[in-house]
Order: structure tokens, then C-alpha cells, then sequence
């Protein structure tokens, strides 16, 4: 996919089993000691935070009216300002925490569990079983991703459900290759071999032993994502087909503050701000992930 | 090279078939009664069954793939519901300032994305390198809808240097359509008053489209530049006293090219998905921003019109991509390359 820049998760990266597995501890080291990885821990950890608290933290009601306080500019009241309906933008961003963080899980939970089955199924069966599914992931792949989450979601109808199902039916094939790539590869190892030769089923040694072994890979790929997830979600609540109005969701802040915005800056600005952050923040983090795992970035 | 040539065709034909199937599946099996949608929401029932029967929906499933195949094959991409024009004459009219706007960008993207990664592998470690990092991480993380809003507020509100949008000033006169292009039509109109403003609409849409893909281009060409720089080859032409400058320009930058240019190319499919958000956001007149007013008319024959559209010049691009990799690589065998 954006590919990413591309909204594109990156392919498999078997390297990362080995080195998740041997030294959880000196990860954790290698990943705080870079700061630009340790800000992006931290700024995810606020995220978190603001998301779980933001009934408590809000200063005021992210949807209720008040037209008498309409398009002010951040004062002390009002830090970001308001918008066109009076709502105070910087509750509306905290209560947005909830919707992209929340809306992020559900595509990756989705993209992954769909992906993961495919791509078992596909490895450990091999032949034609292999040959059909892979070529379906392949069309899939065919697409730029965006676009076709575009064509699903416009089809689907616009709500934020829709969007994140629309996104996941495009990401899964990513997480498909992987867990395939991972199955081939550990199908062949000794444990497995083993197991079989013990007289454990295919099923058996599919949940067992091949899928345990790539849920490292399968969530280090996820935390790449994130951001992604994120990113392609706010974009389709710009373009309309996401989380309709009024919802506090900051993609669809920034589109209605679009029509103000040579006046009311603030509108587009925090909204924008917020989504910058927090995809920064994600993208730092799993960018020192994945080099903190791989000895031939690491230099 | 030509039968690899017809080995990546005949694995496209598969590909155009699959994207096919899929545009046909969205638009006919997964909404409840596709007549509805392609007769409008206010549309009578006789309406609906005329539209059924005119598009062949009252026919069994497979051979409504086969008339929508047909028609695809033929260029016929249905009639758009907003103005009762057939897609494909639309995307005719929209394509070529999309085509103009990527073609800028691609351009900002390999003049600084190129020279950028190279400083940045060849300074590894020192503040300049992880300052691209800092600055390339932004850029991927940047929604690039919100990045072109900003642009507007800076230099159309505060600066007052460059336009706000559109593809020419309202006072500007229209070239004549030669090949859509207007840098390109303005000047072989000799119109150089117009080609100027040409220039000066495209420089904002095509910074905030050029972004995201300028982060990850000069990351890989850093990437690249740091693997080429531990080559023998290198070694041996500073061993042999060639000039630093020589054996970046001719030795470094020349092999650190390679890879990159596959990045190059997968960077044309996001940058033909975000022209979709940029040309709203800069009211640019392509096949994003007809594709945004289609969602919101749902207008479904033009939005997978556009879907399809730019899928297969997707597919397109990345066999050229694969053919340019493999011109400027003669080490890599063509039955590998077409095996990967």
C-alpha cells in the first residue's frame, strides 16, 4: 500500500524472529537510548493516555451546540478556539483520540486476523490451495491502496465503520504474504518436523507451533502500521466517506474547517496538528522498532 | 529481454482480469440492488427496471460479468449519473491535469530527494543524517490534505505569493487542447504570459503531492549510498586516487540509483492516490477531485471508473519499472527478475 508515504505497510522481514526472541531487554534498551524512538514511545504513551481519560480531561462537551461562543479564536477559555458550532476544538481533538486510536486497532485487528488465516491456509498447504489464494492477495496488491479503500468504502456507504472494514479489505493481503512467508519458512523446522512425525494434525501444528512463532513478526508489522491506519483513516473522513459529522474525528474536523480556514486558521490547524502527532509519534516509534530488530539497518 | 517483456504482459493480462473482477464485484454484487444505485436514489421503480434492462442486470451473474468485461474491453465504462456523460469521456478530459500534477511532483521528488539522501548517506551519524530522519519520518507522517491547507495559508494568506488553487488565474485564457498539458499547450501557443501562470498554480499542489514521497525516496537513497559506499568498487577507485567528487558522481550515485528506482516507481502509485486529496484540497481539476465529487453524489460508475483507471495505470507503471530495473541492471538475470 502508500504504499507507505505510500499508506503502505512494509513486506515481510523474517530477520526479526531471531533477534525478538534472543534479547527482549537490550530492545527495549536500543529502542529508548535513540530519542527520536524514546519521543515517539513517550508521545504514544500520551496518546494512550489522553484517549482513556478524555471524558475527564475534556474541558468541555466535544458535540453540544453553543452558538453563542461560534468560530472564536484559542483564547484562555478556549486554548485551539472553536468551531462553527461553537464546540470547543481542543475537547473535540481529545475525544478524536478515541475514534483514530480506536478505529486504528479495528483495521489491524481485522487486516491481521484475516491475513494471518489466509496466509496459514496458503503456506501450509501449498499446491494449488497456495497458488489460488496468493494470486488473490496479488490482485489485491494491484490496486494503490487508498484508491480501492476509496471504491470499497464509497460502495459500503460513508459512515466510520465502513471505512475502517473498507481498509482492513484492503490491508489484509500485506499481513497475508507475511504469515505465509513465515509458515514456508518454519514448516520445514526441526520442532515442527517432530511434532509431525509425533502424529500431531496439520490443524494442530498450524495453531500450535507455526502460528505461535509468527505473532512476533505479526505484531512488530502492526505497530508499523499504526500510523498508517491512522493517517488512511483520516483521509477518508476528509474526502466524506469516514466518520460523518459531528463526530469529533479529526480527519472530518479538518475538512469542515476547510471552509473557514482563511479566517478561522484554527479550525484546520490543531486538527491537522493532532493527527501529524500522533502519526509521527507511531511512525518514530515503529521506525526504531524495526531498526532496534534488524542487524542490517542497525548502523 | 523480450520474451521477459511478454512474460510480466501475459502476467498483466491476469492482473487487468482481476481488477476487473473486483470493480465488477463492488458495483454489482455488493450493493443489494445495483439498478437502484445506478438509477439514483429519487429514481421511480420503472426506472430502476429500465435501468436493469438497459445494463443487462436482470441477467444471470455470469453473464453480467461478461457484458461489464466486454464493455471494459471496449472502454466503456458506464454513464456517469451526475451529468449523463460516459465515464470514460470524463476521465479523457480530467486525466491529463492529474498526469501534469504527478509528473511535477515525481520531478521535485528525484531534484531533492536524490542529491539529499546521497549527502545524507555520505555525512552517516552526523546531525545533517538525522536531521533527514527527523524530516523524512514528518513527511511520511504528514497528512499531506492538511499539509497543502497549510501551504495555502502561508503563501496565498500571509505571503501573498503564490495562488490559492486551480490550475490557472480566472483573468487567464484557456490554451487550446493539444495535449492537456498546459505548461506544455501554453507553449506551443506561444502564450507565455499564461504558461508563467501555469507554472506559478502548479508549484503549491505539486510541493504538498511531491511530500510523502520525497521522505521515502532520499531515506532509500541514504540507504542505498551507505550499502554502495562499503562496495570493493568504491574502495578500489579511491585506492586508485580518483577523485572524491568522481567517485561519488560515477561510482556511488550511479549504483545507488539502482534500488532507488524501484522505490521511484511504487512512489508513482501513492502519489496517483494522493492526488486524490490535493486536488481537493487545491480545487485542481483531475480525476481526484471528480472522483471526490462523485463520492459525493455517489455517483458509483465514476468512482470505479476513476478506481479502475488508476489501478491499471498503476499496473502499467510498475512494468515499466520493472523493465527500467532491469536496463540498468544487467546483473540481475531477466528469469530471476521475472521470478521475483
Amino acid at each position: 500500500m502508500t504504499e507507505p508515504a505510500s499508506t503502505a505497510p512494509i513486506a515481510e522481514s523474517p530477520v526479526i524472529v531471531p533477534a525478538l526472541r534472543r534479547k527482549p531487554r537490550g530492545l527495549l534498551r536500543r529502542l529508548l537510548t535513540n530519542p527520536l524512538s524514546a519521543a515517539g514511545a513517550v508521545l504514544v504513551c500520551i496518546a494512550v493516555i489522553v484517549a482513556v481519560l478524555a471524558p475527564q480531561i475534556a474541558p468541555s462537551d466535544p458535540i453540544a451546540m453553543a452558538p453563542q461562543s461560534r468560530l472564536a479564536p484559542p483564547s484562555a477559555a478556549h486554548w485551539f478556539g472553536t468551531d462553527d458550532g461553537g464546540r470547543d476544538i481542543l475537547s473535540r481533538i481529545i475525544f478524536g483520540t478515541r475514534y483514530s486510536l480506536l478505529a486504528a486497532l479495528g483495521i489491524l485487528a481485522m487486516a491481521s486476523v484475516l491475513g494471518t488465516v489466509v496466509g496459514l491456509i496458503a503456506g501450509s498447504f501449498g499446491g494449488w490451495v497456495d497458488e489460488i489464494l496468493m494470486r488473490l492477495t496479488d490482485m489485491f496488491l494491484a490496486f494503490p491502496a487508498l484508491v480501492l479503500a476509496m471504491g470499497m468504502a464509497a460502495t459500503l456507504g460513508p459512515s466510520l465503520l465502513n471505512a475502517i472494514v473498507a481498509t482492513a479489505l484492503v490491508w489484509w493481503p500485506w499481513y497475508a504474504r507475511l504469515v505465509r512467508g513465515q509458515t514456508l519458512l518454519l514448516k520445514h523446522e526441526a520442532f515442527v518436523e517432530a511434532s509431525r512425525i509425533a502424529g500431531a494434525s496439520a490443524l494442530r501444528i498450524a495453531i500450535h507451533h507455526i502460528l505461535r512463532n509468527c505473532l512476533t513478526p505479526l505484531i512488530v508489522q502492526m505497530s508499523l502500521d499504526v500510523g498508517y491506519a491512522i493517517l488512511t483513516l483520516s483521509s477518508l473522513s476528509f474526502i466524506g466517506l469516514g466518520a460523518q459529522p459531528p463526530t469529533p474525528e479529526w480527519g472530518s474536523m479538518v475538512s469542515i474547517g476547510r471552509d473557514y480556514f482563511l479566517d478561522q486558521w484554527w479550525m484546520v490547524t490543531f486538527p491537522g496538528l493532532a493527527i501529524f502527532a500522533s502519526v509521527m509519534a507511531f511512525n518514530l516509534l515503529g521506525d526504531g522498532l524495526q531498526e532496534a530488530l534488524s542487524p542490517r539497518l542497525r548502523r | 529481454m523480450i520474451r521477459f517483456i511478454l512474460r510480466r504482459l501475459l502476467l498483466m493480462v491476469v492482473v487487468l482480469l482481476g481488477i476487473g473482477v473486483m470493480t465488477f464485484t463492488l458495483t454489482h454484487v455488493v450493493p443489494g440492488n445495483p439498478a437502484r444505485l445506478l438509477a439514483g436514489q429519487h429514481a421511480t421503480e420503472s426506472e430502476v427496471q429500465a435501468v436493469a434492462r438497459l445494463y443487462g442486470l436482470d441477467q444471470p451473474v455470469t453473464t453480467q460479468f461478461g457484458i461489464y468485461m466486454i464493455g471494459l474491453l471496449h472502454g466503456d465504462l458506464g454513464m456517469s449519473l451526475t451529468n449523463r456523460r460516459p465515464v470514460m469521456d470524463d476521465l479523457a478530459q480530467f486525466l491529463p491535469a492529474s498526469i501534469e500534477l504527478t509528473l511535477a511532483a515525481i520531478l521535485l521528488v528525484l531534484v531533492i530527494g536524490l542529491p539529499v539522501g546521497l549527502m545524507a548517506g555520505v555525512r552517516r551519524g552526523k546531525p545533517s543524517d538525522h536531521a533527514l530522519r527527523f524530516l523524512s519520518v514528518g513527511g511520511v507522517s504528514m497528512p499531506i490534505f492538511w499539509l497543502g491547507i497549510i501551504l495555502q495559508i502561508l503563501f496565498y494568506k500571509n505571503l501573498q505569493l503564490l495562488p490559492i488553487g486551480g490550475r490557472l488565474g480566472i483573468v487567464d485564457i484557456e490554451p487550446p487542447q493539444i495535449t492537456g498539458f498546459y505548461l506544455i499547450d501554453t507553449l506551443l501557443d506561444g502564450d507565455l504570459e499564461t504558461f508563467g501562470s501555469a507554472l506559478v498554480h502548479l508549484i503549491l499542489p505539486a510541493a504538498t503531492l511531491a511530500a510523502g514521497s520525497l521522505a521515502v525516496v532520499s531515506r532509500m537513497m541514504r540507504a542505498s549510498v551507505i550499502e554502495v559506499l562499503d562496495a570493493d568498487y568504491v574502495r578500489t577507485a579511491r585506492a586508485k586516487g580518483l577523485a572524491p567528487a568522481l567517485v561519488l558522481r560515477r561510482h556511488v550515485f550511479r549504483n545507488a540509483l539502482i534500488p532507488t528506482t524501484t522505490v521511484v516507481g511504487l512512489q508513482i502509485g501513492a502519489l496517483l492516490a494522493g492526488n486524490v486529496l490535493t486536488e481537493v484540497v487545491f480545487n485542481w481539476p483531475g480525476i481526484g477531485l471528480y472522483a471526490v465529487n462523485a463520492i459525493k453524489n455517489l455517483d458509483y460508475p465514476a468512482i470505479m471508473g476513476v478506481t479502475l483507471v488508476i489501478s491499471v495505470i498503476y499496473v502499467f507503471v510498475n512494468l515499466a519499472v520493472d523493465i527500467a530495473y532491469v536496463m540498468l541492471d544487467p546483473r540481475i538475470s531477466l528469469s530471476g527478475a521475472a521470478a521475483r
